[in-house]
């Protein structure tokens, strides 16, 4: 096997060196009845042979459809230079960095990851990052628990159905019970549902914008009200409309969260992804996760150390703030190398580029008799078409004519039959969505 | 060196996009947009590629250097995994695919990498099925605690301890906790491994499960593990293995022959998929057949007909632990690793890297003080006690070892070893390699005698000198601000 370096000789040379026969000597300790006596596993393959199994493999999935589905999970382009950063394994087989004097390219990635996601998200502080978009929120929530020492979590039913069904299980396995709000008839939140739900039991609101219906809205009532009673606003955001929409900070709200998947990341079938957390500085200590700070060595030059880590569970074992060790830190480094290069104006650019292509194909699709636009709040990239028949039907008719035309919403929300959540990003042609308009009319 | 917002320059750009081919509207009202830009850098992409390099230069990783990080098994990651997460049909696919009218037929490729991982999982450590979604070793912890809360719960008890020895990893006591249970830690006897008698005093009826790792953070076997578990058993808990160590005893014992119900394993750790500087990892989840009604949805199954599909309705399960199917990318590499070493290959790993472990071990052993007087497994624990006398401590050590080019072990843990130094070569490393890491230790040990100074001033050779810490929670900066 290629990965073992030692030949026979020098095994045989440390065995001699360690007084030993044979290396079942080392095993000793492990009696006999329990060693395993039989393996069903296959035998060892070439990299070669493996190569062309995986390619076989991969050729099984769907390699060439036109991509309309989106649902938090988007095609974006990626630009080159970020896999050529990732790729470096300087970056990529190294640990976390607890030697932080060997460790100061991934520290300063961290840092700047973290100056970055505060920028965008106009909040304080940024953690090293979390799993992904929907443990971030149930993180927040645990956070928000600790820090109103309350137990009831006020969710809206427009946070994305996914995300719901982690934060479901955790409160029915954990320790806080949660309330589903529906939205209000303009697809948003609900005001007054949740005005009549906010009380002094309530640890936190949890909201998204734009939310799973692809609505845009300005919560900053909502965290008003919340704040009235003594509750934490936690507020899931898409990174890329943040080139355009108000930002969490701008709204009030306590933490922000989201999926970073967007932020140079490949759909990769659910994961490897990236989950932000930010929030305002008075809540640090309480934050989960790895935190990056500055500081100097002893020359007095700038360097960077993992920082604030009596929060961990590496120090305080069953009192940490949360469980997590490992993260996402190299799909945290994809994401700045990204935000990199798209730059500040750049990422307005991309924003404008998306809801431009996103209202084009509105109008257009609009134009076809039968389709309606669920919900009409201003819509960023995403919205939701109800159609004249089940959603179903049309997704897997188009399916066959090579479109992903989007994702049909009866699974989730049971009075939404005949309604589809369609996604635009800046990759979609005008020619793509002229095919997916004139395709989807004939096949009404 | 300078961050890249400091590096930013009006009018700079590192990417073009496409031009709008669509009339450029937008219907978003000011009121809902930002006012003001977020101060991200422009840069050109040449300026990017060069600082990230530049910054990958001031970086170790395993490709570049020896990292006996002990219980974090830094071993090499074969290339070809890093090849295949890209290949179309895989990096690119969508994961709400298979929710999708038909879709499970647009994703049989992925979902038979699922399955098959989740197969070759069960086979290697005597369990009867795997969820695959976990996705780190502690989210693994939490999910088996989760597991374990409703198993106690499918049976009208409601348990509320979970029992640790006092050599665990942090993240078992804290996955514990946050899952609601009471945390009762068991001390370590003189041969390093959790006291029996201590254990049986605590063990009862409240006892829902006991956490270990096995071998233990110490590098040692419990020979009295079977024992541990029956009892365990006999008071009506079950048993959760913390595959953190698995790397020791791949093909040579499996978990769930000696007794354990529930396992986690670390992909990043023993199945080579590489750290990627602190994540992302995979840590999938094993139970035995009582707990598989448990298991979070969804989950793939293989039909009569030789296709994958995913299937939700299982009422007794936990619910959703992840948003999709785990963290397909590490899992694919994982899988790639295992068809790569095959069966026999996998007793390899675990004799080369308890072999690689002894040997650093024996020779080390007139230098340094050796707390348990064992054969080792994967890895070990010196302390620096004896060099403590000269001042040096194992913080020392750790940053005298960089200045000669090698990682440094874990240290100060387990918390129970005074001045612990953990030591994994795995079994990637060449005895070229242990040899110079050995003479460089010895070397160190001696200079300890002779001229600490040197050892407690280190590291000198990295263009950078020891940081200060406190420095960085008292002034707490934790981002650029323009």
């Amino acid at each position: 096997m290629p990965y073992i370096s030692n030949t026979n000789e020098e095994r045989a040379k440390i065995l001699a060196e360690l007084g030993l026969n044979s290396i079942d000597e080392l095993f000793k300790d492990i009696p006999s009845e329990l060693m395993s006596s039989s393996l069903n596993i296959p035998k060892g393959k070439s990299e070669l042979e493996v190569r062309h199994f995986v390619k076989e493999l991969a050729s099984k999935n769907a390699t060439d459809l036109i991509c309309f589905l989106g649902g938090g999970f988007y095609d974006h382009f990626v630009p080159a230079a970020v896999g050529a950063i990732t790729s470096r394994s300087e970056f990529y087989t190294a640990y976390t960095p607890y030697q932080a004097e060997v460790s100061q390219g991934i520290l300063q990635s961290i840092y700047e990851y973290q100056s970055a996601i505060s920028l965008l998200t106009e909040m304080d502080v940024t953690n090293a990052s979390l799993y992904d978009g929907g443990t971030a929120i149930c993180e927040a929530v645990m956070m928000a628990v600790r820090i109103t020492r309350r137990k009831k979590i006020i969710i809206d039913e427009a946070v994305s159905p996914i995300y719901r069904k982690i934060l479901h299980s955790y409160a029915a396995n954990l320790d806080f019970e949660s309330i589903d709000v529906p939205v209000g008839k303009d697809g948003r939140a609900d005001r007054k549902t949740i005005e009549s739900e906010l009380d002094n039991n309530t640890a936190c609101l949890v909201l998204q914008n734009p939310n799973f219906f692809g609505c845009v809205d300005d919560v900053t009532d909502l965290a008003d009200l919340a704040h009235k009673s003594g509750s934490l606003v936690i507020l899931s955001t898409y990174p890329i409309s943040l080139g355009i929409l108000k930002s969490p900070g701008e709204m009030n709200v306590d933490i922000a969260t989201g999926e970073g998947q967007s932020l140079g990341l490949g759909l990769c079938f659910g994961g490897p992804y990236l989950g932000l957390m930010a929030t305002r500085s008075k809540y640090v200590r309480q934050m989960p996760g790895r935190i990056v700070g500055k500081t100097v060595d002893k020359n007095g030059n700038r360097g960077f150390v993992l920082t604030l880590q009596t929060r961990e569970q590496h120090i305080r074992r069953e009192k940490a703030t949360s469980n997590i060790c490992s993260n996402e830190a190299l799909c945290a480094l994809a994401a700045l190398v990204y935000l990199t290069l798209v730059g500040k104006h750049g990422l307005t650019e991309l924003a404008e580029l998306c809801n431009a292509k996103t209202c084009y194909a509105r109008k257009r699709l609009l134009e076809i008799p039968g389709i309606k636009q669920k919900f009409k709040s201003p819509i960023f990239n995403e919205f939701i078409l109800e159609l004249p028949i089940d959603a179903e039907d049309v997704v897997s008719k188009l399916m066959h004519k090579k479109i992903m035309a989007g994702l049909p919403l009866g699974h989730y929300y049971k009075n939404m039959k005949n309604c589809m959540l369609v996604a635009f990003s800046e990759k979609r042609t005008k020619k793509e969505i002229d095919f997916f308009v004139e395709s989807l009319g004939k096949n009404l | 060196m300078k961050l890249i917002f400091e590096k930013s320059i009006s009018g700079k750009r590192g990417v073009r996009f496409p031009e709008c081919d669509v009339p450029c509207t937008c219907n978003i009202p000011n009121e809902l947009k930002r006012k003001n830009y977020a101060e991200l850098p422009e840069v050109s992409e040449l300026d990017t590629v060069r600082h990230f390099t530049r910054l990958s230069k001031h970086n170790m990783g395993v490709d570049t250097n020896f990292y006996p990080l002990g219980s974090c098994t830094m071993k090499y990651n074969p290339k070809i995994c890093e090849e295949v997460v890209l290949y179309k049909g895989l990096g690119d696919l969508h994961p709400l695919i298979p929710q999708l009218p038909d879709g499970n037929k647009f994703t049989q490729g992925a979902l038979q990498v699922l399955y098959e991982t989740s197969q070759f999982l069960s086979e290697i450590t005597g369990m009867a099925e795997f969820t695959m979604q976990p996705l780190a070793g502690a989210h693994g912890e939490l999910t088996g605690t989760m597991m374990i809360a409703a198993y106690h719960a499918s049976r009208g008890q409601k348990r509320k301890k979970v029992i640790i020895p006092d050599s665990s990893h942090g993240t078992n006591p804290a996955s514990a906790a946050i899952a609601g249970f009471e945390v009762v830690s068991v001390p370590s006897n003189a041969d390093g491994v959790m006291d029996i008698n201590e254990f049986e005093k605590v063990l009862d009826k409240e006892t829902a499960a006991v956490m270990l790792t096995c071998p233990n953070t110490l590098g040692l076997f419990n020979p009295q593990i079977k024992k541990i578990a029956d009892r365990t058993h006999e008071a009506g808990g079950l048993m959760y293995y913390d595959g953190a160590n698995l790397n020791a005893i791949l093909g040579k014992l499996k978990p769930g022959d000696v007794g354990f119900d529930i396992v986690h394993v670390n992909l990043h750790k023993t199945f080579g998929t590489p750290h990627g500087g602190g994540g992302p990892g995979a840590g999938p989840v094993g139970v035995k057949e009582n707990l598989v009604e448990f298991l979070p949805i969804s989950r793939v199954v293989k039909k009569t007909d030789e296709t994958y599909a995913l299937e939700y309705n299982y009422p007794s399960s936990i619910g959703y632990i992840a948003p999709f199917y785990g963290n397909f990318g590490v899992i694919l590499k994982a899988y790639v690793y295992i068809l790569l070493v095959g069966k026999e290959g996998l007793a390899r790993i675990a004799e080369n890297s308890v072999l690689n472990a002894n040997y650093i071990m024996k020779k080390l052993k007139p230098y340094y003080h050796l707390p348990y007087m064992r054969t080792c497994m994967h890895e070990f624990v010196i302390s620096a006690v004896k060099q403590k006398k000269n001042g040096v401590r194992a913080i020392d050590i750790a940053k005298r070892l960089l200045d000669f080019g090698f990682h440094a072990p874990t240290v100060y843990f387990p918390l129970i070893v005074e001045e612990a130094i953990m030591i994994e070569p795995t079994e990637t490393e060449s005895k070229q390699t242990l040899d110079k890491f050995i003479d460089i230790m010895i070397k160190i040990a001696k200079e300890a005698d002779k001229n600490p100074e040197i050892i407690k001033t280190a590291p000198h050779n990295l263009g950078i000198s020891r940081l200060d810490e406190l420095k960085a929670v008292r002034e707490s900066n934790l981002r650029w601000t323009k």
